[in-house]
């Protein structure tokens, strides 16, 4: 993981409630760059992630919607938070069930400028 | 959706899971020497004998190239192409080393072939019964042996 990748999940980690975040590689479904709690299988994560984000956008195409901006996956034990990044990559952010998804998602975009 | 097949039943149903999770477009579990145990996606006996002596060949010559860098061996080796992505890997089971020969396509990722092929290897792991004994092999059972093997996978 380069020390730019580390800045970049740092900011999004910072929030409150925040369990990790990671940069996966789109097509692959394999961890680029990850700063997780323990206790989470980052290589499932991305692997399950990218393939989300790969067939919601066959559904967005299909329904007419466009390319997916952002996912929120809001789950009874936590959120995932999923947003496109440059360089074919996808980032994923993992927080508790109550995190400031918001705030979260303004770090995200932060981080995805900081990328491009 | 294509069948999985399988010479031995222990394997059908964590391959299956496999299949469906991964969503791979072939797989084939096998012996190093190129005995096939169960595959899934092939619909003719040539194209199985074929792939199953072309992965264990690439195993055998990985694992030679990993002897002379002295390196413990190649776990896995995976070759991306446009549309199909082929991952091929070896792992320790009760009856001793078996290779997975899968090809993906674009609807799959190495990523999730990979997250799923470690619950493959869990689950024969746990299902794989008590190897028997081993009989001599006879040249005349050989012949027997083989297309009893590729009667059951394409049944």
């Amino acid at each position: 993981m380069t020390l730019r990748h580390r800045r970049i999940l740092e900011g999004i980690t910072r929030v409150r409630g925040m369990r990790g975040a990671m940069l996966v590689a789109a097509d692959d479904g394999l961890v680029v760059a990850e700063a997780l709690m323990e206790g989470i299988r980052g290589n499932a994560l991305a692997a399950l992630a990218a393939s989300m984000v790969k067939r919601l956008g066959l559904a967005g195409v299909a329904t007419g919607i466009g390319e997916v901006r952002f996912l929120h996956l809001q789950g009874a034990e936590g959120a995932m938070l999923v947003m496109p990044a440059p360089e074919e990559m996808v980032l994923v952010a993992v927080g508790e069930a109550d995190v400031n998804v918001g705030l979260a998602r303004l770090e995200m975009l932060q981080a995805v400028r900081g990328l491009t | 959706m294509k069948p999985t097949r399988a010479v031995e039943p222990w394997i059908l149903a964590p391959l299956e899971r496999f299949v469906t999770e991964s969503a791979a477009r072939l797989t084939l579990v096998m012996t190093p020497s190129g005995q096939v145990l169960a595959q899934h996606g092939f619909t003719r006996a040539v194209d199985v004998m074929s792939a199953a002596a072309l992965g264990a060949g690439i195993v055998a010559s990985t694992g030679e190239i990993a002897t002379m860098l002295k390196e413990p061996g190649f776990q896995a080796l995976n070759h991306q192409g446009r549309r199909h992505g082929i991952f091929l890997a070896g792992f320790e089971s009760p009856r001793g080393r078996l290779l997975a020969l899968v090809v993906y396509g674009t609807d799959s990722s190495v990523g999730l072939v990979q997250l799923f092929f470690e619950e493959l290897i869990a689950e024969i792991g746990e299902v794989t019964p008590v190897m028997p004994a081993p009989k001599a092999v006879l040249a005349a059972d050989f012949e027997a042996d083989l297309n009893q093997s590729l009667a059951t996978l394409f049944q």
